[in-house]
């Protein structure tokens, strides 16, 4: 209607729709394209190279280098510690959320600011924090130094900030009202919070979870000065990656990184899956 | 009576949302709280749900003294005005909350919420998330799931105050047939005269934390028992000294009664006349006519006629002068 009225010489421009498979307009065709080629560059591109480069050494070559004794572990421990910081996250984000969103303290403007320390240090920075405050030389009297306690730790240093910060915008949009209308249908507080609150908190949480799973498992620098890089015992899956690639061996370094990105692709997906699932339930 | 509030208070830092307030609420019926916005009213409503603690006073339920429940404990039901609608849950999901929370059994619950979802017109909405439902949909759920809990009371802030004119019209007959259909004790927020009077069995004008009156609608429309209560109920003009309702006054084009005028405007709204006059004192009087008065008189502009209030309507004497403006708001429920 509007387009006539305006335009009444041009052909009727075709409707825009939410629907998919229709004809695009020009400027979001050309939007589309420049999308395309934007993630193509910086994603598709590089990642189907690295899968390339994994492939090269036949699917033989591939299995022996993720098979490997050494790898492996490499591969267990990060993915396992980066679930387990997940989980922690989960529950210490939402709570840390809920605290910055609800509460009113003083010092609050401080810690909101502080919250983003992890995310704004450089890591390896992050790394020789960690390292003298758990060190060797440690003031607390605490060494984990050459742990796994120290992966965990810089996993969760390097990753508390992804699920506070998705959840707490969406926490201080929730309307109060909601939750005063539970109550006086005579939900309990908690009884709220698990069915009214989390269902609402679920979609952002999952979203923080799988940032910081995949941050974990790619972290270097905040870990590699604590841990010791111990082969079997406290070496991760990219210090494993750098070591390949420094001894000349890019296809096991490739593979190692395909499987990293397949474990993470797939955490992804889980995580859609569980939110949804929550979400529907209430 | 089925609430009572007796010397309640309640202030937000410096401000005094509530000022010593007593009201009892009867059993059964529909009670209205009016004022203007900031006046108190839903600070009162929110203490008797318990989402809000009065600072001094006692609230009692239906005999049960609820001043220190939480709102979980009162069984109220609680309406929105901006819904508050569960938006992750089905319409049957959202109305039947209270149940499911009470742990009744699952064929209780459905039955008991098509019941509900019957008597606000949503049976073929149950699957529906809130946000594939209009404005008006949304509330009737709302008050479908306050209702589902068998709540002792009513309570609903502002219900109609996000709808469109026409909703809100349609939803307040149906509050009203509802009403006498489920006859659970009911409390409404307004600050909408018009809707007070038309649904209401029972009104507590309220009005800078006080109770201004409390009483039937034609009580407070005959017998107005301040210049506030008159003002806010209806149309005013003012004769003399007196406050008075426009459709009050009558006019003669000629005899000895009441006070000399000239017309200085007519206009018409809708069905009715307007007639601006000034008296000889040159005070600006407005009266409003219906069309067959207005021609049975035969006047127009600089008319020479006769004012005077129509014997047994009521009056209040202006404290403050020089407010003659009749109010607008029942004006325009003629367009």
């Amino acid at each position: 209607m509007t387009s006539a009225t305006l335009a009444p010489d041009r052909p009727a421009a075709p409707r825009r729709s939410v629907r998919s498979g229709l004809p695009l307009t020009r400027v979001s065709g050309l939007g589309l394209g420049v999308a395309m080629v934007w993630f193509s560059l910086l994603v598709l591109i590089p990642l189907a190279a690295v899968a390339v480069t994994a492939a090269e050494g036949g699917w033989a070559g591939f299995w022996r280098s993720v098979t490997n004794e050494q790898t492996a572990a490499t591969i267990r421990l990060t993915v396992g510690t980066a679930l387990l910081v997940t989980l922690v996250n989960i529950v210490m984000g939402t709570l840390i959320a809920w605290v910055l969103v609800r509460d009113r303290f003083f010092g609050k403007r401080a810690l909101e600011i502080l919250i983003d320390v992890p995310f704004a240090l450089p890591t390896i920075v992050a790394g020789l924090v960690l390292l003298s405050l758990y060190g060797p030389t440690s003031p607390l009297g605490v060494n984990i130094a050459n742990t796994r306690i120290a992966v965990f730790l810089a996993f969760l240093f390097v990753t508390l900030p992804f699920i506070v910060r998705t959840v707490q915008p969406v926490l201080a949009e929730l309307d109060p009202e909601v939750e005063e209308a539970a109550a006086s249908l005579g939900a309990s507080r908690y009884t709220t919070f698990r069915r009214i609150v989390l269902p609402s908190l679920t979609p952002a949480i999952a979203a923080g979870a799988a940032l910081s799973f995949a941050r974990a498992v790619g972290e270097y620098g905040s870990l590699v000065l604590l841990t010791g890089n111990l082969p079997m015992r406290t070496e991760v899956a990219s210090v494993r990656i750098l070591s390949s690639i420094e001894n000349d061996n890019i296809d096991s370094a490739a593979a190692v990184a395909v499987v990293l990105l397949a474990i993470s692709l797939a955490v992804i997906v889980v995580l859609d899956v569980i939110q949804r699932r929550v979400v529907r339930r209430g | 009576m089925s609430i009572e509030i007796v010397n309640v208070g309640k202030r937000f830092g410096d401000f005094v949302a509530l000022d010593d307030v007593s009201v009892s609420i009867p059993s059964g019926r529909l009670t209205a709280l009016l004022g203007p916005s900031g006046g108190g009213k839903s600070t009162l409503l929110r203490i008797i749900a318990g989402l809000e603690r009065a600072d001094v006073g006692k609230v009692e339920i239906e005999g049960v003294d609820a001043t220190g429940l939480p709102p979980q404990k009162r069984n109220v039901g609680f309406v929105f005005q901006h819904y508050a609608a569960f938006k992750h849950l089905t319409v049957r999901r959202n109305v039947a909350f209270g149940l499911e929370i009470r742990k009744r059994p699952k064929d209780e619950i459905r039955r008991r919420v098509d019941e509900l979802l019957a008597l606000v017109h949503l049976e073929q909405f149950a699957e529906r998330l809130p946000a594939q439902l209009s404005g008006g949909q949304r509330q009737r759920m709302a008050l479908a799931r306050a209702l589902a809990v068998e709540p002792t009371v009513l309570l609903l802030d502002e219900p109609f105050g996000a709808l469109d004119a026409k909703v809100r019209k349609e939803l307040r007959d149906w509050l009203r047939r509802l009403h006498d259909e489920v006859h659970v004790t009911t409390v409404f927020v307004t600050h909408d005269q018009e809707e007070a009077l038309e649904v209401a069995d029972e009104i507590v004008v309220i009005n800078e934390g006080r109770v201004e009156q409390i009483g039937s609608p034609d009580d407070l429309y005959d017998r107005p028992a301040n210049e506030f209560v008159m003002r806010f109920l209806g149309p005013v003009t003012q004769l003399g000294d007196q406050l008075v309702r426009p459709h009050d006054l009558q006019l003669f084009s000629g005899g000895t009664t009441g006070v000399a005028a000239r017309v200085t405007r007519v206009t018409r709204i809708g069905f009715e006349i307007r007639v601006d006059v000034a008296t000889t004192g040159g005070q600006p009087v407005t009266v409003t006519l219906t069309r067959n008065e207005f021609l049975a008189l035969g006047i127009a502009v600089d008319s020479e006629v006769r004012v005077q209030l129509a014997p047994g309507s009521p009056s209040t004497t202006v404290s403050t002068p020089e407010q003659r403006t009749a109010e607008p708001s029942l004006a325009t429920t003629t367009s």
